[in-house]
């Protein structure tokens, strides 16, 4: 698969950038850490916004910029989207005229009228497109600005903390767009967030960034999961995982879904067989066991095996298994890792108790 | 009632401040955005510049006018060897006055105009394939809509009020340098309080309606330190 060389550096007083990625060309890789830790930068240098004066980028065989043959694509000639964390609509338009300001000045008009009509369906604001961006509330503007970006058949979509402006509210009203989007774009995204919840629910990649460095860069579940990042310890830690509906217990109000070759089972789920999941596991409902156990009352028990074991000062330990080939993260205490005299390589069974699906 | 002399310094009048307040318009604009956008360390140096008209005496200003656009100033020397001859007491002289003397008028509402268009905008709008010439077109003007009404209405009547520099540069030619304010001095001087009254009663009938409008229309209209 072909990837995104993004390298750049650059200093300011109190921060400094340095990285050195291989971005991968399709999915939504998601740039997290801190604030300060350079994400937003990151991505302002992709755009073009900011000139790194050591910097290299290239996509689909366009060099957008190399400092060492000081060439630089300005902002405006990229084939770029740009989605900033406040709305940004043009106040003086109308909500149809911010959507045409972009495809008005493209040199190469690529938008038909179907994919301006898809565009609006998927991100529903066929029924704002009169209005004054003063008379839309945060979620509504921020998918028009969604839109504006999309119309314009970007190489490379740039989300930098879309939701972080508003309120919990809005942010549920505005993920399933996100997560429709996610599964209808073929282009790359690039979305900063410092939210877990959306980089469980949004990332195929991720990069974790930390004061202007990069400290892990790798699919989702993996470097979610890795142990030494502060994902795993959070009490929140959770693990995802990508699977397919196979089949419904509709007598149990339970469905089936695959992942590899085990199958987990979900409350009912009301989504064609074929349909792919994204299920998230807290490592907190994850116990763990020597052998099957035959007479519990939970129904997801799978072999796995003990990759790490991690302890904390707070009589908790953090579990890394391996279930087939995906990853998963168990907390439990260090009491119950001590009696059953857990270690590296050791072949158990987990039990997961809950089991919450992100669309 | 108004004589044709009143007339015609009336004329002269709107002539300058209509000429002065489109250059101010020209000039004023780049300045304004400059002072807006940079951080060069120019910047205090240059505000500083521009506002001195605020708090000089208009005979200040006209004395190193008087001086500069002399025969023996600098300027003067300049268009002389263009064979345009001195540009004290002409037209042209007065407009050059007038322009630098409502300079800050024109510059501050504009400067504090674009200075609310965040940067942002300006950065969605080249995300969106707009040059930075055609974001300024398409986006910055739209929105400094009003700061450009208020700094032309405060520049041209900012003119039409000018009285010590023009005393100083331009004389009291008629049909050349003679406007409105002098013409009531003249009337006064000699004793004319009647055609003094007609083209003071006109002064401050034009000054208090173009104010009101701009305070009507305006959603946001010019605040004291922008007046003075």
């Amino acid at each position: 698969m072909p990837t995104l060389p993004a390298r750049f550096k650059l200093a300011y007083e109190n921060f400094a950038l340095d990285v050195d990625l291989q971005l991968p060309s399709t999915g939504v890789t998601v740039l997290f850490g801190p604030s300060g830790s350079g994400k937003t930068t990151l991505l302002r240098c992709i755009a073009g916004l900011e000139k790194a004066p050591i910097g290299y980028f290239e996509i689909k065989g366009q060099c957008w910029q190399d400092s060492t043959k000081k060439h630089f694509i300005p902002t405006y000639q990229r084939n770029l989207g740009y989605v900033f964390q406040e709305a940004n609509l043009f106040p003086h338009l109308s909500v149809m005229g911010n959507l045409q300001f972009g495809v008005k000045r493209q040199t190469c008009s690529t938008v038909n009228s179907s994919n301006f009509q898809e565009i609006i369906d998927l991100l529903g604001i066929e029924h704002l497109l009169n209005r004054k961006p003063d008379r839309l509330s945060g979620g509504e503007k921020q998918r028009v600005v969604i839109a504006r970006a999309l119309l314009l058949k970007p190489d490379l979509l740039l989300m930098d903390e879309p939701l972080a402006a508003l309120d919990q509210q809005r942010k549920q009203e505005i993920l399933p767009f996100l997560i429709r989007l996610h599964q209808h774009l073929s282009i790359p995204v690039i979305y900063v967030t410092h939210s877990q919840a959306e980089v469980a629910q949004l990332a195929d990649t991720l990069v974790v960034m930390q004061a202007g460095k990069v400290v892990a860069h790798g699919n989702l579940t993996d470097t979610f999961n890795r142990i030494d990042l502060p994902f795993a310890q959070d009490k929140g830690a959770s693990s995802v995982w990508q699977g397919t509906l196979s089949s419904h217990e509709t007598n149990y109000h339970l469905s089936c879904v695959a992942i590899n070759d085990n199958t987990l089972s979900l409350p009912l789920i009301t989504a064609p067989i074929g349909t792919k999941l994204r299920i998230q596991i807290y490592a907190r409902d994850v116990s763990i066991t020597l052998s099957a156990p035959t007479d519990t009352s939970i129904l997801n028990i799978l072999p796995a095996v003990i990759k790490e074991i991690k302890a904390d000062n707070t009589g908790q330990c953090t579990v890394r298994l391996q279930v087939d080939h995906q990853s998963l993260l168990a907390h439990i205490t260090q009491k119950s890792a001590h009696l059953l005299n857990l270690k590296a390589e050791l072949m158990v069974y987990v039990q997961i108790k809950g089991t919450s699906l992100l669309g | 009632m108004l004589s044709p002399a009143d007339l015609d310094t009336l004329w002269l009048t709107f002539k300058v401040a209509s000429l002065s307040t489109f250059l101010l318009l020209l000039i004023g604009t780049p300045i304004a955005w400059w002072l807006a956008r940079t951080q060069s360390p120019a910047k205090g140096f240059i505000n500083a510049l521009i506002s001195l008209p605020l708090v000089l005496p208009p005979t200040v200003l006209g004395f190193y006018l008087l001086i500069l656009m002399g025969p023996n100033g600098a300027l003067g020397k300049l268009t002389n060897a263009l064979d345009l001859g001195a540009l004290s007491f002409t037209f042209t002289g007065l407009v050059i006055a007038s322009v630098l003397y409502s300079i800050p008028f024109v510059v501050q509402p504009l400067q504090s105009a674009f200075n609310s268009i965040a940067q942002q905008t300006l950065e969605a709008a080249a995300t969106l394939r707009a040059s930075p010439l055609n974001t300024f077109l398409s986006v910055v003007l739209p929105l400094s809509k009003s700061g450009f009404l208020t700094a032309g209405i405060l520049g041209f009547t900012h003119t039409v009020g000018e009285f010590g520099v023009v005393l100083m540069i331009g004389g009291n030619i008629p049909d050349k340098t003679r406007v409105v304010s002098v013409q009531i001095y003249n009337h006064v001087e000699a004793l004319e309080y009647t055609q003094a009254h007609w083209l003071a009663g006109c002064l401050l009938a034009f000054s208090f309606s173009v104010l009101l409008v701009l305070y009507t229309v305006l959603k946001t209209p010019p605040q004291v330190q922008q007046l003075k």
